[in-house]
């Protein structure tokens, strides 16, 4: 009888509530595909949760911000309770500022939480992109899940800006003038955005209000969006794990979701808030008490901008100050060209997965990682964009190098202007010899074995170093790369001996496809072969 | 040929048939499968077991513990109260306190249950399988024939007065969300050309508020002035003072190189606009002996006694000048607004 059975055994109430939930949402088809979901281990992984993590943070945190700042540039005289303020004429946004860091208990932490959450928010985001970059993880199918890291990253740059302007203090006024100035540069329209952004000149009394909504609404909900499909993609790819044994391109290997990853995922928010927390604690940040309320007429020296911005600074700083003046419009290159660079340079890495995937004319799925010395050309290239980035950021801050470096600043500035372009040659250079050495070192390990630090001493007086071969573990990690043939043109004369025009793009793929995999550019994997008859010599270390 | 390694489908259009085809090598060391789990302390030995749910447990009390301090420390401390805490100096007692227990409440959990999951849990590592992202083709042409049906019985491509009066509709569309920006702010026009200076405005020392008259001025001496009639409490201020803020020294009169620059001073007493004209910070330091002034947000470095040109940095043009004079009662007044917009360059500047 059903009706007995049912009343005999009835299902535990989380399986009940479970039961009323699968009925209209089907949960229980998505927890089988998830639930025991496998992700691989590896501390590289984790750089990516340490910026959603304090993703979540800054949204948390800045939701208890927005209940006690008032976005407004109605001019007030402060007698709050900061002593060195009384009397002080200051926007309505600076004076909610200072009652958040003074008045509102806990409200001094939870703004600063805010403000380390949103460096360290973007500081992991670039090196979670640099890991992506360097392993090629970028590679098919996740190349659209890298266009979408990379506009968060952006995002991320543009929701920081609007944010730090938010207190209207003389530092971030600064910087929102240097952002009006820069503006002004671009030609035709550069006044007329100018004017329509700050509801007229400069600096109004608007923009508090309109970088408010930008930062709390516009940018955060759009980061969002992203984010969300961002790990949507995450999970349909599954994640990439490295070679070694039993890892495939056709397997994941790790552990499951539930219950690892959920302690160690879950727990690791726990520590990332918890040390920002205490970062929050112990250093202040952005004490915008000490610099005052912003006035057009009045500056500090030292005025820096957050360090996700100290690139766009330096592209500023450095740039000589050229200005063409022609038929009564004035061309100004000495602002504008740092304006498009800092486009440019950010472009270039956006669409590196493409360019790299046309050279190789690679169609397949990449899940395996690459070691970066296994892709010397583009490790180099990667880290001759890291020189770049750090040479510009250089120059963003050379009064501060001058000052407490006791350097010319003439001298920094200099320095910046010829390292721009000689700096990211040199690295490429370096990074690439430094690759291809690391690969002849596992060239060498695998056919020689390791060095086991045993020095033997030969009958005949020969002292040799005992090398230990490797396991066959080792051995397939150590080679499981794959290894390119660079591209042919071909014939450039066809069989009835009638010249073939190649195409241009043809020719450059050809090219850049022998920079990459040539035969000096890369250095050829060890095969069975070679290792047997090394190994099968008599005894020959 | 490398191309015949892999389906021509799977080859991009533009390579034609003989060229850029992707060659690998295969693994010369046969892959060994999985490595054999090892057991840990844990998986073995039951008191090492124990001592970990211990641990775990410890720091989820910790946590515990952290937050009523948390508590008790939002109760206890004032708002305003600082001490003296080292190597931090003088902090707010109630922000030290209050974010250490917050921390070390939140830092607790992650890390019990960090070690939960390295102790505790199974650690024996399993593989899934992956499933190609693309389509098969049966599904891809399944797809591909219920798009043509659809497009078919929509007539989207037989009724093209339709399809391209949609498309001329859909476009037109956002011009009305383009149109509602328009009152975002006003037209340029001639704002940039113009400050508050005129014929006849005293120049007002931003210190004293008072006009300024030439024995005021003493060599060597930085003064910031702006026009007679701007009040700091106006509704415009800091869009006035943003254009008209002046800065005021005084050279010797031979010491000036710049020609105009010694006609349009009174009796050395120089006038330059103090916005940069790189992006607009205010110029604020200045070498008594080169006559030098330096911006120091770029660093752009101007030459006082040689008509404000830059001699280093980002900045484009000289700064303009403003032409002084003195009135009657013996103050110092403008004798004009600049002559050339002051600030940052821009397209209509010329």
């Amino acid at each position: 009888m059903s009706t007995a059975t049912d009343t005999q055994r009835k299902a535990p109430a989380g399986e009940r509530v479970a039961d009323w939930a699968d009925g209209r949402l089907g949960i229980y088809s998505l927890a089988k595909a998830n639930m025991r979901k496998i992700f691989p281990d590896h501390w590289s992984f984790m750089l990516g949760e340490i910026a959603l993590y304090s993703f979540i943070i800054i949204i948390l945190t800045g939701v208890y911000l927005t209940l006690f700042f008032d976005p407004t540039m109605s001019e007030v005289v402060y007698h709050g309770s900061y002593e060195p303020m009384q009397g002080i004429r200051m926007s309505q946004a600076y004076a909610s500022t200072l009652d958040i860091s003074f008045d509102v208990r806990g409200g001094l932490l939870v703004r600063q939480i805010h403000h380390w959450a949103a460096l360290i928010f973007l500081a992991g985001m670039f090196v979670h992109m640099m890991r992506v970059f360097f392993t090629g993880a970028f590679r098919k199918p996740r190349e659209i899940n890298w266009l979408f890291g990379f506009l968060l990253f952006v995002l991320g740059m543009f929701t920081g800006f609007t944010g730090y302007s938010l207190p209207d203090d003389l530092l971030s006024g600064t910087g929102v003038r240097f952002t009006q100035g820069a503006i002004l540069s671009m030609p035709i329209v550069g006044t007329y955005i100018s004017m329509f952004l700050f509801g007229g000149e400069f600096p109004g009394h608007d923009f508090i209000s309109r970088f408010y909504s930008i930062h709390i609404l516009l940018l955060p909900g759009i980061m969002l969006g992203l984010l969300v499909a961002h790990l949507i993609l995450v999970f349909y790819h599954k994640h990439t794990q490295f070679a070694g044994p039993g890892r495939t391109n056709k397997n994941v290997v790790g552990m499951p979701l539930m219950p690892v990853y959920m302690a160690k995922a879950g727990g690791f928010f726990f520590l990332v808030f918890g040390i920002i927390a205490i970062i929050a604690a112990i250093a202040t940040i952005n004490p915008i008490w000490n610099i005052g309320p912003y006035r057009p007429d009045q500056v500090s020296t030292g005025a820096q901008p957050d360090w996700y911005m100290g690139f766009a600074e330096g592209l500023i700083r450095v740039m000589p100050g050229w200005e063409i003046n022609l038929w009564g419009h004035t061309l100004v290159l000495g602002v504008f060209i740092p304006l498009m660079a800092f486009g440019l340079v950010l472009a270039i890495i956006a669409v590196y997965p493409f360019v790299e995937s046309w050279v190789t004319g690679d169609k397949r799925e990449h899940h395996i990682l690459d070691r970066p010395r296994n892709a010397p050309t583009r490790t180099a290239f990667g880290v001759a964009w890291i020189t770049e980035y750090v040479v510009v950021f250089i120059g963003g801050a050379n009064d501060l190098w001058a000052t407490h470096f006791h350097l010319s600043l003439n001298a920094i500035s200099w320095f910046v202007r010829i390292f721009i372009f000689v700096g990211p040659v040199i690295a490429f250079v370096a990074t690439r010899r430094i690759c291809l050495g690391l690969q002849r070192r596992d060239k060498e390990k695998v056919l020689h074995g390791r060095e086991s630090g045993i020095i033997k001493r030969l009958p005949h007086g020969e002292f040799v170093e005992i090398h230990e071969p490797l396991g066959p573990e080792q051995l397939h990690t150590l080679t499981a790369h794959e290894q390119y043939k660079p591209v042919e043109i071909g014939p450039t004369v066809d069989k009835n001996g009638v010249e073939r025009k190649v195409p241009a793009l043809q020719k450059l793929r050809a090219r850049l496809s022998k920079g990459y995999y040539g035969e000096d550019n890369q250095i050829a994997k060890p095969t069975a072969e070679e290792y047997k008859e090394i190994t099968s010599g008599h005894g020959h270390h | 040929m490398s191309s015949q390694e892999i389906p021509d489908e799977n080859l991009p259009a533009e390579q034609g048939t003989a060229h850029g085809a992707v060659e690998v090598a295969d693994d010369p060391f046969a892959d060994p499968g999985l490595p054999a789990h090892k057991p840990r302390i844990q998986d073995i030995d039951e008191r090492a077991a124990k001592r970990s749910e211990r641990a775990v447990a410890f720091m989820f009390t910790l946590s515990m513990l952290a937050t009523i301090g948390f508590i008790a420390s939002y109760v206890i401390f004032p708002v305003d109260k600082i001490v003296y805490i080292w190597p931090f100096g003088h902090v707010s007692a109630l922000n030290f306190s209050l974010g250490l227990t917050l921390g070390v409440a939140l830092f607790a959990i992650g890390a019990g249950a960090v070690h939960w999951a390295r102790t505790l849990m199974s650690d024996v590592e399993v593989a899934d399988d992956r499933h190609a992202i693309e389509a098969t083709p049966e599904v891809k042409a399944k797809v591909l024939a219920d798009f043509a049906a659809g497009a078919e019985e929509s007539a989207f491509g037989r009724r093209k007065l339709i399809r391209n009066t949609m498309f001329g509709a859909l476009a037109l569309v956002p011009l009305s969300g383009v149109m509602l920006l328009r009152d975002l702010g006003p037209l340029p026009e001639k704002k940039l050309r113009n400050t508050l200076w005129a014929k006849g405005k005293q120049l007002i020392n931003m210190n004293t508020m008072e006009p300024l008259r030439p024995e005021d001025v003493a060599v060597g001496s930085l003064t910031f002035a702006m026009p007679e009639g701007l009040e700091e409490g106006a509704h415009d201020f800091q869009n006035q003072i943003a254009k008209a803020a002046l800065m005021i020294i005084r050279i010797e009169p031979d010491n000036i190189k710049d020609k105009r620059e010694r006609e349009w001073a009174h009796e050395g007493i120089v006038a330059f606009s103090k916005i940069c004209t790189h992006v607009g910070c205010p110029i604020s330091l200045y070498e008594q002996q080169t006559h030098h002034v330096l911006c120091p947000c770029h660093q752009s470095t101007f030459d006082l006694s040689d008509g404000a040109r830059v001699i280093f940095g980002p900045a484009g043009h000289a700064l303009p000048q403003l032409r002084i004079g003195v009135n009657s009662e013996g103050n110092l007044e403008a004798l004009g607004d600049f002559e050339e917009p002051v600030g940052p360059a821009f397209w209509e500047r010329g």
